[in-house]
């Protein structure tokens, strides 16, 4: 095996210009009618439906864990989004909230978002989130000492929060805003792949720029050559700034023609957002009846 | 190198990009067009039957459907295309303030980008080109040209300080049938913003777009007589090239043609620029980005189904990263759309003519006859109409015909190298130099190669870039003199 300098010595160089063109070419395919409507459904079974603010209670939790499983009641044959992510404190709220759903609950960890603590820690946040029922551990890579160089402790970081998540999957967020550049947001990628993350993530959502097209282009190239590489199949999560049904849209051609069918599931995509659903639903109806309805149409939880 | 099939098999990694979810048809509308079901001559600002009164059909490729018909202008036709020319020259445009010629090519440019969506329609009909190419480069692109030598009218003291310019007279241009309305803008722009005037021949299998810019020099109120457009095949072209009259000859079309043009303007004291054909070498070194390179060889040879005089037709691909960049590109062609023309989602739109299609499929034929190793995705072809599913050909070498010859088309020869200095002299071995394509991480080694390059144009970690601002030609068999940019005004100036 590799060791953690020597991958990411042996990322590929990306080139900026390039990859934003490729994005552009993406974005001119026309997705519409029934192409549009399947889309659109796919975009609601991908959903992990966030909640991640210091003012989270139970209730707002088990609020958005009805909605979850309830996206629009009067529109039948829709299905639920594949999970609910909150911070650890809320993590048992939302297991009781979602029994029988068959939706995920996942879980924030490591001292979100900034990571910024020892690791001991961390593996006790991350163990206890996972005895608290999260089937899901969404990590922040110590995007610090990857910036010093350090990449054998972000490796083996990865690796211990991995072990430590048992049963559960694991999400590397690369917090893409903070690394800056796509150079680095390949390299951080193979990185936490290489350590064993099941999904790799754009972002917190608390960084602003959150997800954008070329860094998910990036890492959705990254996993290809990975899988090539080592058979194995890791997840895409973009997250944060995703609020339109025709931003998820354009996600989905990327996936489509970087990844192909195997990835276009929510085992192995996902959008992280909060505002995004009911968009999506709004496009829904629409489709169904002709005519746009106004907001208040939709619940927000 | 060989084509490795093995990731396709059992267990290996693959990606399987035939996926459940597809794009519904996404076709561009054609309500808004209007076209006559037989186009004129446009001389001397009207619209004139031919004086034999010969027209022929214009089709669209997609379909093999006949879109309207256009005269074979002849001999009197010339005559009195090139009389109408001269005399605006004299009387008109040459005499007019610099600064209002160059207010009649803005109104131009303008009028163009108003109408953009009805020419990138006709353009896709005509020519078989992809909707999102006529709507994104070739109409944008030609009114850019517009646009450009619209502001250089009144500066050209500016352009060759300390000189006096002089325009030359009548220009006769010939265009081809790759980017109808794009080479009908880089020929009359500089014309008419240096004070000549023109006669324009349209290619034979896409004249359409050159009559509904002829509709919009007279919405313009361009003087007549400034510019003529007329129709024809290539005897219509040799009485332009011939005609005593005409001061200067602009080509772009196939080298063959541009021997001839040189052999008949021997000792006639016309002007000519010639840009002819190419067989560029794209050369891709193992320090690139990986996947934007992939993207660029895909642009460099598929855009516009590969009939681009300046397409990336030779691949040279570094031998320690050639089984990954040709794994990538096989993907790569299995996510590739071809089909209607007017689909926005369509890459490869359909082959031009007939005659390009026979053409293109006796290159593939040799090329498997000299032992190349062919690659093509699984693609259905819509029954009528012409197209060629996009080819790679690996296991071939310099002496390979399908390496050495222009095929005009969407097919890839793809060649390993080992050194730089091996692949300089592989890519200078071609009687052509239009064009060329060098891809590394590394700046240094970007210019050091690209200087010993002979090709007008290289294009550095990207290919295929165009712009009104940049001058276009080439070297040996690819041509002379240069189109675009500053130095696209030497053509049509004498300077004192």
């Amino acid at each position: 095996m590799n060791s953690p300098a020597a991958i990411v010595e042996g990322a590929p160089p990306i080139d900026e210009i390039g990859v934003n063109e490729r994005v552009a070419r993406l974005f001119k395919r026309s997705v519409k009618k029934e192409a549009k409507v399947k889309a659109l459904t796919m975009t609601l079974n991908m959903l992990d439906l966030t909640t991640l603010a210091g003012k989270d209670t139970p209730g707002k939790v088990k609020q958005l864990c009805y909605k979850a499983a309830h996206l629009h009641d009067v529109f039948p044959g829709l299905p639920t989004v594949a999970a609910v992510c909150v911070y650890p404190s809320m993590v048992s709220t939302a297991r009781q909230a979602l029994e029988g759903t068959g939706i995920k609950v996942a879980s924030v960890a490591t001292a979100f978002p900034g990571g910024m603590t020892a690791l001991k820690l961390k593996l006790a946040e991350v163990k206890g989130v996972v005895e608290d029922g999260a089937d899901e551990v969404d990590m922040v890579l110590s995007r610090g000492r990857f910036l010093q160089g350090d990449y054998a402790y972000v490796y083996d970081e990865i690796a211990a929060v991995k072990s430590a998540c048992g049963p559960a999957h694991l999400k590397v967020i690369l917090e893409t805003g903070e690394l800056v550049t796509l150079d680095n947001v390949r390299r951080a990628g193979d990185l936490a792949m290489a350590a064993g993350a099941d999904f790799i993530k754009t972002s917190t959502g608390k960084v602003s720029p959150a997800a954008t097209p070329p860094v998910v282009l990036v890492m959705l190239e990254a996993i290809r050559d990975f899988y090539f590489r080592t058979g194995k199949k890791v997840g895409m999560k973009p997250a944060g700034g995703i609020k339109t049904a025709k931003q998820a849209i354009q996600y989905l051609v990327m996936v489509r023609e970087t990844l192909g069918q195997a990835w276009l599931t929510p085992d192995r995509f996902r959008f992280g957002a909060s505002s995004l659903a009911n968009d999506v639903l709004m496009q829904i109806v629409k489709q169904a009846t002709g005519v746009y309805q106004s907001g208040d149409y939709f619940s927000i939880d | 190198m060989t084509v490795d099939k093995k990731h396709r098999k059992g267990d290996n990694p693959h990606i399987d990009y035939n996926t459940d979810w597809t794009y519904a048809p996404a076709p561009e509308s054609t309500d808004h067009i209007r076209l006559k079901r037989r186009y004129e001559l446009f001389i001397d600002g009207e619209f004139v039957p031919p004086v034999k009164g010969n027209y022929f059909a214009t089709i669209n490729p997609a379909t093999e459907e006949k879109l309207a018909e256009v005269p074979e202008a002849t001999g009197e036709d010339i005559d009195r295309a090139v009389t109408a020319a001269r005399s605006a020259f004299g009387k008109v445009w040459s005499p007019m303030a610099a600064a209002e010629r160059g207010k009649y090519i803005y109104r131009i440019a303008r009028l163009l980008q108003e109408r953009a969506r009805e020419f990138a329609v006709i353009e896709s009909l005509d020519g078989g080109k992809p909707i999102r190419e006529s709507r994104d480069i070739d109409i944008p692109l030609a009114a850019a040209h517009f646009f450009y030598y619209a502001g250089w009218a009144d500066k050209l003291d500016y352009a060759f300080p300390g000189r006096k310019t002089r325009p030359l007279g009548v220009a006769g241009q010939i265009i081809p049938w790759n980017f109808p309305l794009l080479m009908a803008a880089w020929k009359i722009a500089p014309a008419l913003a240096t004070g000549n005037t023109v006669v324009l021949k349209t290619a034979e299998t896409t004249p359409l777009t050159a009559m509904k810019l002829a509709e919009l020099f007279r919405a313009a109120d361009l003087p007549p007589g400034v510019v003529n457009i007329v129709t024809g095949g290539g005897k219509t072209g040799q009485m332009i090239v011939n005609h005593p009259d005409v001061d200067k000859i602009a080509f772009t079309g196939s080298t063959e043609v541009g021997k001839y043009i040189r052999r008949a303007l021997a000792g006639t004291g016309k002007r000519y620029t010639l840009e002819l054909g190419g067989k560029a070498a794209n050369i891709i070194f193992e320090d690139a980005a990986i996947d934007q390179a992939v993207e660029g060889i895909i642009n460099g040879i598929f855009f516009n189904q590969g009939h681009v005089c300046c397409a990336g037709s030779r691949l040279y691909v570094q031998e320690s990263i050639a089984p990954e960049i040709l794994r990538k590109l096989q993907d790569r062609l299995a996510t590739l759309i071809v089909g209607d023309p007017l689909d926005k989602n369509t890459d490869i739109g359909a082959i031009n003519s007939r005659m390009q299609l026979e053409k293109i499929e006796s290159y593939v034929r040799i090329g498997k006859e000299e032992g190349g190793k062919i690659f093509q995705p699984p693609c259905k072809l819509p029954e009528k109409g012409y197209w060629y599913a996009p080819t790679l050909f690996t296991d071939v070498s310099q002496s390979h015909r399908i390496v050495q010859e222009e095929i005009f088309g969407p097919v890839l020869p793809i060649q390993t190298f080992r050194t730089v200095d091996e692949v300089i002299a592989k890519a200078n071995n071609t009687p052509y130099g239009l064009s060329g394509g060098v891809w590394t991480d590394k700046g240094a080694k970007i210019f050091k190669v690209t200087r010993q390059i002979r090709a007008g144009v290289i294009w550095a970690n990207t290919y295929n870039k165009f712009d009104p601002t940049s001058p276009f030609g080439g070297y040996k068999e690819s041509g002379m003199g240069r189109e675009g940019g500053l130095q696209g005004l030497l053509p049509y100036v004498e300077l004192v």
